[in-house]
């Protein structure tokens, strides 16, 4: 700004608008957003130094909740079941992005009707995730669930999915994974219909076809697509909780634990309060999800520097 | 165009493509078509174990009249709404200003702020539960539906704020440089030239923000009990203990829980793909 044109009866504000600014449009959100996420992200790394029951005195006890974990001392079969069901939460609900893929591939025509289609096909990623797990739940149930009636169609079954130690976990993933393709989908025809058609016919006069089009040529248009698929499916499969809420909480025997629940039931459920001990349970999740955070921080940051 | 337009295919397979798309839709949406049976079913039905047979009788009106007018329902479906309305005002307001900081101006930390929104978006909420639990104790605002709005206003400001400021990065800054110097402030720039450009954001953001809350149970569970101040989504538990085997009513429970944002979704579409896909296409 040119110092000329500032009459000089103005005001200390006035002259600084442009620096003040900013930290007043920020100052409210920015509050609630320390109050609420970011202080609360360290009283839980200072709470898991402690033992408390949320009612009395806190005991300090260092590094003992992480050790409990360590070495399962407090409850058998939970952490590391919890830990290994994560791990295939996060690899199986990566299908979504092929299986979104698919559906928005059949779904980039221009026949009658064909958004009515679409609408439809995505509607499961608006209904909540108890409903999901509500619908899932009667869709396996073993004496009228869907799923029986169809399996019973070619002599096999009744199969207990919910009710068996081995199934449980796929079985979760699989209805969860209805919303979440949804969603895929929805980024994947956004993509598709951005695609540059001059590249498609520049490839298909090259003789290029089917798979090896969509490989050489509309995948690498699909990236942006293609990463937030990435992101926010991560962040669902780490996030889950409401399915196994609703579908299973956490059984049977506690074989479809994940982290997320797992802290959960030990921070407040009917066996007592063991809020450190669920806040070290936290910190590990919230430690895995940084590894994620850091790297999507880390592509934005680099898209920021190359504007 | 990809794949390649089906107009331009041989006959066979543009019959074959439309005959799929009904059956492939049956499919996919195949458990949730079943509930819906399930809710206009009578309770006859499930004792004599007619689980997909036609309905003996059509009771949809008798069902859906149970759980509006014979249970807390309504009572749930107010909270919900109680609760949605509140954050989407809130959280939009909130990070309207937050994204107008983080677009327009250039400062040493902005990136910096930016990015905390941004990662605190995306922590577990495992991590916040307990302190976030005592402080809304310790506020008195445990089990009512105002700590439950604060807090999900809080945490909504990190995805809005990466939304709006991004939304507001691609406006043309030579409108700002414009009106600065015919001598404006900055407030009125905000609020005359700037917000009125935001208008199809702020559309977007409320839909996507009033479903994310709506269908929220985690934190419905973690901050409320009760009928008195419990979202629907919450509610639905205490209502299936309450109509424990009575499947169709728990079926249509379950829909007109579902509905609400269903409806958003079909009446505001176009905002509502815009705004979760904003980035999906460069």
């Amino acid at each position: 700004m040119s110092a000329v044109d500032v009459p000089e009866q103005e005001s200390w504000f006035h002259r600084n608008q442009q620096r003040i600014a900013p930290w007043l449009f920020l100052a409210p959100g920015l509050l609630f957003f320390m109050v609420y996420v970011i202080i609360p992200v360290f009283q839980s790394f200072n709470l898991s130094l402690y033992e408390w029951d949320g009612l009395g005195a806190a005991e300090y006890v260092g590094f003992r909740n992480y050790e409990d974990l360590y070495w399962e001392w407090v409850d058998r079969d939970a952490f590391y079941i919890s830990l290994k069901n994560n791990l295939i939460w996060l690899i199986m609900y990566l299908l979504s992005i092929p299986a979104g893929l698919f559906i928005a591939l059949f779904l980039n025509q221009t026949v009658w009707g064909i958004r009515l289609y679409k609408s439809l096909f995505f509607f499961p990623f608006v209904i909540s995730q108890v409903v999901v797990g509500l619908v899932f739940t009667w869709f396996y149930d073993p004496t009228f669930g869907l799923l029986n009636e169809f399996l019973g169609l070619f002599g096999m079954g009744p199969l207990n999915i919910l009710g068996d130690e081995r199934f449980v976990t796929y079985g979760i993933i699989f209805a969860g994974l209805w919303p979440q393709t949804a969603y895929c989908m929805i980024l994947y025809l956004t993509g598709l219909n951005a695609v540059d058609p001059e590249q498609i016919e520049a490839g298909r006069l090259d003789g290029a076809k089917g798979g090896r089009m969509l490989w050489h040529i509309i995948l690498p248009q699909l990236r942006p697509a293609t990463f937030i698929a990435f992101v926010v499916t991560i962040i669902g499969a780490l996030r889950s909780f409401d399915l196994i809420s609703i579908m299973t909480q956490g059984g049977p025997f506690g074989s479809s634990r994940v982290l997320a629940y797992y802290m959960f039931e030990v921070a407040l459920s009917e066996y007592g309060f063991r809020m450190g001990y669920g806040a070290a349970i936290a910190v590990i999740l919230f430690l895995i999800m940084l590894c994620f955070i850091a790297y999507f921080l880390w592509s934005m940051y680099r898209e920021e520097r190359g504007h | 165009m990809f794949p390649k337009p089906i107009e331009k295919q041989p006959r066979g397979a543009q019959i074959t493509y439309q005959a799929m798309l009904p059956l492939a839709l049956l499919l996919w949406l195949g458990p949730l078509l079943a509930v819906a049976l399930f809710s206009v079913k009578p309770a006859a039905d499930f004792t004599n174990a007619n689980y997909w047979g036609m309905p003996s009788s059509f009771e949809g009106a008798y069902n859906y009249g149970q759980v509006f007018f014979n249970s807390d329902m309504p009572r749930y479906l107010l909270n919900s709404f109680l609760i949605t309305v509140p954050t989407v005002i809130g959280a939009v307001a909130l990070s309207c200003m937050t994204g107008f900081a983080l677009g327009i101006y250039k400062f040493r930390s902005n990136l910096w702020i930016f990015f905390m929104f941004v990662a605190g978006n995306f922590v577990p909420f495992q991590i916040l539960m307990v302190p976030v639990r005592d402080l809304t104790l310790e506020l008195g605002l445990y089990n009512t539906k105002t700590g439950l709005v604060l807090f999900h206003i809080a945490f909504q400001t990190g995805f809005c704020t990466l939304f709006m400021r991004n939304f507001i990065r691609a406006l043309p800054f030579e409108l700002i440089e414009a009106a600065r110097v015919e001598g404006i402030s900055e407030w009125r720039i905000f609020w005359y030239v700037v917000l009125p450009l935001m208008k199809p954001a702020i559309a977007a953001l409320s839909v996507l923000i009033f479903t994310f809350i709506w269908n929220d149970y985690f934190w419905a569970v973690v901050l409320t009990q009760g009928a008195e101040s419990q979202p629907v989504t919450a509610g639905i538990t205490s209502f299936n203990a309450q109509f424990r085997a009575a499947y169709q009513l728990m079926s249509a429970g379950s829909i007109v829980a579902a509905l609400p944002p269903v409806a958003m979704f079909f009446l505001m579409q176009k905002h509502f793909i815009a705004g979760l896909t904003l980035g999906a296409v460069k």
